[in-house]
């Protein structure tokens, strides 16, 4: 509680301590104590995976390539809910949040912070409970290069951040920021790479698609799911600079918006 | 000892900024009890919560050497969906304080019974009030923030409040905002008088309390 003479550990500690003790209200003011509780955190994306997972067998996706397509819609129904979650979560965050700012250490990055590590935390989970399930199930194959798709999972993840920070922040800007954020994306969803891989566009349209950085985690993740059975198109470095861009940008428009807010 | 040097905060409004604090220069010691006087509007507020770091001001620094509580019975920061002690433990995580070994305090000071244990939802505004004291005295802070809190609840438990707070707490510091001059004078060492975005500073509580009245009329 000391302050001026903060060293850096001390500050260390105390952050972590609030952005623990927001973890713990948000995931009990989400989900409560009532039936399964907590564990909704990844029942709920794993429940999104399964139902698109259902979808594309039944109707029949498996003629866009010859990829067993539960592996194809695990992998990509589960980067889209990574980019996907942590944005809408950072969205409107800051307002009904606002009064905690009267605990003077709690502080609005703290706020976008936990409930980045919630979302990210739960797809993850998700993710790899429903890899470990479809594989001892004998549904796929287990993916041929882990530490691939862990990489490719953790540049989503890097993106989503990024994405999250800036969107939470210009949504507290202006409101158009909340009304635009569902249908775009609602839209990029299937030119995110989920639903096709690259390789089966035309040339024109690959060069279309990888503009979007999505397109490449996503192919780098299946390239280390599949292996050689696909070829990938990906450039990791295009993607890394979107992602410190859109690190860099949240940040400054974090501190950029330090002095504007006040509770009540 | 907690020092604003020059603090000044204006407010956009549809009609172009409005400036609430102008160069303000204010101390406050350890273990001293500062009144600050004000109309309404007068910006008290503001001054409370840039002392309290919840804002931060345009211009002018702050120096806080002493831990700052919230505005005390400040019932806002509530998570209404959670529970009494649900809140009660987001606090001492925050804080850094072990809530198993307070809630036996906050129990019996609160006087919430089984309530404590529902959602902040169902509380009236006396039992939300009554549970954000109790929460503030679980924090051992350098400085109490007072804003105006004096009609938390019946007399029966004002005067436990006022036996916690400057009674069992007389060796701490207290920043008091009202807009009542008598409570002012019977609570604090000395008084300032905001008005029109200064502090006006006097070195006895009496000249504090002639000035104010003098404006007011």
């Amino acid at each position: 509680m000391n302050s001026g003479g903060d060293s850096l550990a001390a500050a260390w500690a105390i952050q972590r301590r609030v952005i623990g003790a927001l973890l713990m209200r948000e995931i009990l003011t989400r989900y409560g104590r009532h039936n399964i509780g907590f564990l909704w955190l990844f029942a709920e994306p794993m429940m999104f995976t399964l139902g698109v997972a259902a979808l594309w067998t039944a109707a029949g996706a498996h003629r866009m390539s010859n990829l067993p397509i539960v592996a194809f819609a695990l992998t990509g129904y589960s980067l889209v809910l990574l980019w996907r979650s942590m944005p809408t979560r950072c969205i409107s965050a800051i307002e009904p949040n606002l009064s905690l700012l009267y605990h003077r250490n709690v502080k609005i990055a703290d706020v976008f912070f936990a409930r980045l590590i919630l979302e990210a935390g739960g797809t993850t989970i998700s993710f790899v409970i429903l890899t470990l399930v479809f594989w001892l199930g004998g549904w796929i194959k287990p993916p041929e290069d882990v530490l691939q798709v862990a990489c490719g999972w953790f540049m989503m993840g890097w993106f989503g951040i990024g994405l999250g920070l800036t969107m939470g922040v210009l949504s507290w800007k202006s409101e158009i920021i909340e009304k635009i954020w569902h249908p775009a994306a609602y839209l990029l969803f299937p030119l995110s790479g989920a639903a096709f891989l690259v390789d089966s566009l035309p040339p024109i349209g690959q060069d279309v698609v990888l503009l979007l950085p999505m397109v490449h985690a996503t192919e780098f993740l299946r390239e280390g799911f599949f292996g050689s059975v696909i070829r990938a198109h990906y450039d990791l470095t295009y993607m890394a600079a979107w992602n410190a861009g859109l690190s860099v940008t949240g940040l400054l428009l974090l501190r950029s918006i330090a002095s504007q807010v006040r509770p009540e | 000892m907690i020092r604003l040097s020059g603090v000044s905060k204006s407010y956009g409004t549809a009609s172009g900024p409005v400036r609430v604090l102008q160069g303000v220069d204010f101390q406050v010691n350890r273990g001293e009890s500062v009144g600050i006087l004000g109309r309404n509007g007068a910006g008290k507020s503001t001054l409370i919560r840039i002392i309290s770091g919840a804002e931060t001001p345009d211009a002018g620094t702050i120096d806080r050497r002493m831990s700052v509580s919230w505005p005390l019975a400040f019932t806002g920061a509530f998570q209404t969906s959670l529970t009494g002690i649900d809140n009660l433990r987001f606090i001492c995580r925050v804080y850094g304080v072990d809530t198993e070994r307070h809630i036996p305090y906050v129990e019996e000071f609160s006087e919430l019974g089984v309530y404590l244990r529902e959602p902040v939802r169902s509380y009236s505004s006396g039992m939300q009030a009554r549970l954000a004291f109790a929460l503030s005295m679980v924090i051992e802070f350098d400085c109490f923030l007072i804003d105006e809190i004096v009609a938390v609840g019946d007399s029966r438990f004002q005067a436990k409040c006022h036996e916690e707070l400057f009674v069992k707490r007389a060796d701490r510091a207290r920043i008091i905002v009202s807009h009542d001059p008598g409570y002012i004078r019977s609570h604090c060492d000395r008084a300032v008088v905001l008005q029109g975005g200064k502090l006006h500073a006097f070195d006895t509580l009496d000249d504090a309390y002639s000035y104010y009245t003098e404006m007011m009329a």
